[in-house]
């Protein structure tokens, strides 16, 4: 499969991507720059973590206007999958792409560490690879992953089972003390209503591999390319 | 003309920061402080005469870009010079 990642000033989390897409399950990944007009020949779209724009104005604000995301928006509204990684997840947000925000981690400090997360809903082309209910260890490393949204669209998304990771403890339960940053309902990650796109706040490229001890983020990308595979959805090109 | 622009977390929304500095504040002496909200503050020089097209200009990108209005609001001035 051809992976694109999309690479803004700033972006610092590609060749994690690639590296778990290419070395680690032989896939094609090819870095795309942001000043790029198109996505075409990829299967699937990644948007990595990291600073675009250095943050400045609000985290992402300023990528979501970078040409690439013409190519990316269109890719997506024709049911092209599109995977947000933290930055990449926050760009997704200001996009429109997802719904909500990103507010400072409500202890305001940059928390970099490995939590848990409870997979909420393992039938998306991202979790399918996953059991109902399983837990995964995944590194965090962020200062704006607070997630936000009104009542009404949160109602949403938990009767839409778009709530895809919540924070939880070692035995899965999600409560307020495992949550890092005070993200609304604990939630970690989520996808679209048409289930093509997902954000999440973790690093799954950063635990998919076993000499780093961590593997559970690899079921994502295997998710993924299962997901294209058994569909055979190669975007036309 | 000149443009000032003040964007602010929306009422609600939990501002973390700004109660750090409330509780600095505090800590400062000055109990009197019940409540801080921190926000943006952006002046803009713009090429513009017209009052009224330079308030849209703005409106716009504030909603476009300035401000994220999921959790924040915006408000402006504008100075003619």
């Amino acid at each position: 499969m051809n992976i694109g990642i999309i690479v803004f000033p700033g972006s610092n989390c590609d060749r994690d991507c690639v590296h778990v897409l290419s070395e680690v399950m032989g896939q094609s990944a090819h870095l795309i720059w942001h000043q790029g007009t198109s996505v075409k020949g990829m299967d699937a779209i990644i948007l990595p973590g990291g600073f675009s724009y250095g943050d400045y104005l609000r985290t992402g604000a300023i990528a979501r206007f970078s040409p690439i995301m013409d190519a990316v928006v269109e890719f997506a509204g024709r049911g092209g999958m599109v995977l947000g990684i933290c930055n990449g997840f926050q760009i997704l947000l200001e996009a429109g792409l997802l719904p909500g925000a990103m507010l400072r981690n409500r202890h305001l400090s940059f928390i970099c560490e490995d939590i848990y997360v409870r997979v909420e809903n393992a039938d998306t082309p991202f979790t399918n690879q996953c059991e109902p209910g399983q837990i995964l260890r995944l590194p965090i490393a962020h200062a704006d992953g607070n997630y936000y949204t009104n009542p009404v669209t949160l109602s949403a998304l938990q009767a839409n089972a778009q709530i895809v990771f919540r924070y939880c403890d070692r035995e899965g339960h999600v409560t307020s003390q495992a949550n890092p940053n005070g993200s609304l309902d604990n939630i970690a990650g989520i996808r679209n209503a048409t289930g093509n796109i997902l954000g999440l706040m973790p690093h799954p490229e950063r635990g998919a591999e076993k000499v780093l001890h961590n593997e559970d983020g690899g079921l994502l990308f295997r998710s993924i390319l299962s997901a294209l595979e058994r569909n055979q959805i190669h975007q036309p090109v | 003309m000149k443009a000032k622009i003040f964007v602010t977390l929306k009422n609600g929304i939990l501002d973390p920061q700004g109660r750090a500095i409330q509780q600095s504040l505090h800590t400062l002496g000055f109990s009197t402080v019940e409540d801080v909200r921190m926000g943006k503050f952006m002046e803009l020089d713009l090429n513009e005469t017209d009052t009224t097209s330079a308030e849209n200009t703005i409106k716009s990108m504030c909603e476009k870009l300035l401000a994220n209005t999921v959790i924040e609001d915006y408000r402006f001035e504008i100075l003619e010079i």
